[in-house]
């Protein structure tokens, strides 16, 4: 048999075809196989407080001081311009249902501390155009500080008031800065980001631990044996607005 | 440029105008650059309002731009011989008005170098999204269709077919541009003054009124200026449109009054309190509010009755009373009223500062500036044929 040029260029083309198209084939039987291989288990960071406990202290604002110099969280004088993750309010403005005339005199005047709600099915994230804010694989609900285009669209999204923005350079206003976390530049959101900093290093939020009263239980919502479930079994323990479906992953014990 | 040149000659006042909304609009840039140095912390905005005159500003003009389907659909569907004129000057408004939302947008971002994120990395479930691309489509198609509308005008030659299906296009869109901005606020949990299913169909009631109300005004300044005439039995046609639309648009506001105050939920309540009566010790939107009702009313008893409607000077009056009623409504009070009580309760005020009411001037000095070239350019057209 005797092979013409021709037939020789034809042939190893072909081969090369068949090369290519037995890898093609096996890079998508990997991937399938992969997807029907069982499920990443669903983690979701969450966090029980127990008010009980957190008003032990009068004034105490021991997490709020650690949490915005861990995480470089400028201070404004001015209410309009503040910037704030973690905070307190009273009761009656956070749980403004969840009170009939009587309960109010004792009650309404007491302090709840406020951070993100880390949603299950944030409106924050729907909202945004530029995919600046996601709920990470742990249920953190984070912003890329670099995208943020500051349209503010997430801050009307928000049901719970966590968000504040940069309205003007945020550098200055800083006592004393914290090398290992960055810091803002004007014109962005930001939020509570729930110390996914330290959570990738095997620690817990910086408010939980500064809380000498261990008022602030966090850990994985979908593991039934963690220590925040075992928390929210043998308490009663309400959310924020629950009523919109945002599922809160904070929780509050009254 | 494409019979712009044709803006470039007039008389004296002529000039003088364009040279002082020139003026108007290099104070709004300068105004502009010191928010660019110093941030939006130069704005009234604060953590609790944190959308104010810009956004409200864009919202009104959407309605502005929508209302051009109100003389586009009966001359091109009811072949309504009558508004053969006002077709081609709202077609130019709404690419106008169209351009000013842009405008306003820019102005309000944080971060506005990095405005291309939104095509770099889209998210296709932000209504905002989808607003750009309505606002996009409808801003090119309505310029298309004014260009090739003039153009033939001008050779005194039939519109080429090709551009039949982009005007019956335009007509769903303008009515999409409106519905699309109303979901950027009716679909957010826990803003109960916006969560309602009637603030689309209040956005296009209360466009239709306010669009085709400056129409008008428009048509009455040039008829003044220019002698132009763009025909009486067109402009009471569009006067008795209006007072349908305002109608429409005061009983909407009504029934989501009833609504709220009949069932008594405390949420839904707070929000027109505030706006209307005063919330936690704040009336300073009060007035502005009762204002804007008393000028709707007061217009829609001057349109209704033939007599009135048909004088030109109360007809001008009924005109601007509308414009400023739903200038007050939609660029004032729907925004502020969304945000106030915040969702922990407070009531923080929203005063616009004299940077940021100076940029909001700049964009409208734009806007007149832009009618001003288009209309004169169009006007010059006709003047020939």
């Amino acid at each position: 048999m005797k092979i013409t040029r021709k037939d020789f260029l034809r042939l190893s083309g072909l081969g090369l075809l068949a090369l290519a198209g037995k890898k093609a084939v096996r890079a998508v039987g990997e991937r399938s196989f992969a997807s029907s291989s069982p499920p990443k288990k669903r983690v979701r960071w969450g966090m029980a407080i127990d008010l009980q406990k957190c008003r032990q202290k009068d004034g105490c604002d021991r997490c709020i001081k650690a949490c915005h110099s861990t995480h470089n969280v400028p201070q404004f004088a001015d209410r309009a311009h503040e910037i704030k993750w973690i905070w307190k309010e009273p009761f009656k403005n956070v749980f403004p249902a969840a009170q009939t005339g009587y309960t109010r005199e004792f009650f309404g005047d007491l302090p709840v501390l406020l951070l993100c709600n880390h949603c299950d099915d944030p409106p924050c994230q729907d909202v945004c155009p530029v995919d600046a804010t996601w709920k990470r694989d742990n249920g953190v609900v984070t912003i890329d500080f670099h995208r943020c285009i500051g349209c503010r669209y997430c801050m009307a999204a928000c049901p719970y008031g966590a968000r504040s923005f940069n309205w003007q350079d945020p550098r200055p206003a800083i006592a004393m800065v914290n090398p290992d976390f960055p810091t803002r530049t004007r014109g962005v959101v930001e939020k509570c980001n729930f110390c996914e900093e330290r959570l990738a290093r095997g620690q817990g939020p910086a408010c939980a631990e500064s809380c000498e009263e261990k008022a602030i239980v966090s850990g994985d919502l979908e593991k039934p044996d963690s220590e925040v479930r075992q928390v929210l079994r043998s308490r009663f323990a309400v959310q924020r607005k629950p009523e919109l479906g945002t599922g809160p992953s904070v929780y509050y014990i009254v | 440029m494409f019979m712009f040149e044709r803006a470039l000659t007039g008389s004296r006042k002529y000039w003088l105008w364009v040279a002082s909304l020139l003026f108007v609009v290099l104070a709004g840039s300068l105004c502009y650059v010191l928010q660019l140095t110093h941030g939006l912390a130069v704005t009234g905005l604060s953590r609790d309002v944190s959308w104010g005159l810009y956004i409200a500003q864009f919202t009104f003009f959407v309605g502005v731009a929508a209302s051009a389907v109100i003389v586009v659909l009966p001359y091109y569907l009811h072949n309504y011989q009558q508004f053969v004129r006002l077709t081609l000057l709202g077609e130019l408004l709404a690419v106008t008005a169209v351009t000013m939302c842009m405008l306003f947008i820019f102005v309000d971002l944080g971060q506005p170098s990095r405005i291309f994120n939104i095509v770099l990395h889209p998210q296709l479930k932000s209504v905002m999204f989808w607003d750009m691309i309505a606002l996009g489509g409808y801003l090119l198609m309505n310029a298309v269709i004014a260009v090739v509308t003039l153009t033939a005008q001008r050779e005194q030659v039939p519109v080429p077919g090709w551009i039949k299906p982009v005007i019956i296009l335009s007509i769903p869109w303008a009515i999409s541009i409106h519905t699309v901005t109303a979901f950027l606020y009716s679909g957010l949990p826990g803003r109960s003054y916006w969560l309602t299913a009637i603030l689309a169909p209040r956005f296009l009631a209360s466009a239709f009124a306010s669009g085709p109300a400056l129409l008008i005004l428009l048509c009455l300044a040039l008829r003044k200026l220019t002698g132009f005439d763009a025909g009486w039995e067109a402009i009471q046609k569009l006067a008795v449109i209006v007072a349908y639309a305002l109608a429409i648009n005061i009983f909407l506001i009504l029934a989501e009054v009833f609504t709220a105050f009949y069932s008594g939920i405390p949420e839904h309540e707070e929000a027109f309190r505030y706006l209307f009566v005063g919330f936690n010790g704040d009336y300073h939107l009060v007035p502005w509010m009762w204002l804007s009702a008393l000028l709707s009313w007061v217009a829609l008893t001057l349109l209704l009755v033939p007599k009135w409607r048909n004088n030109i000077r109360l007809l001008a009056v009924a005109c601007a009373a509308i414009f400023v009623s739903i200038w007050l409504d939609k660029g004032l009070g729907l925004i502020v009223g969304g945000f106030t009580p915040s969702p922990l309760g407070a009531v923080t005020r929203y005063v616009p500062t004299l940077p940021e009411s100076t940029i909001v001037l700049g964009i409208w000095a734009v806007g007149a500036l832009m009618i001003t070239v288009f209309y004169k350019t169009t006007l010059s057209v006709w003047e020939e044929n």
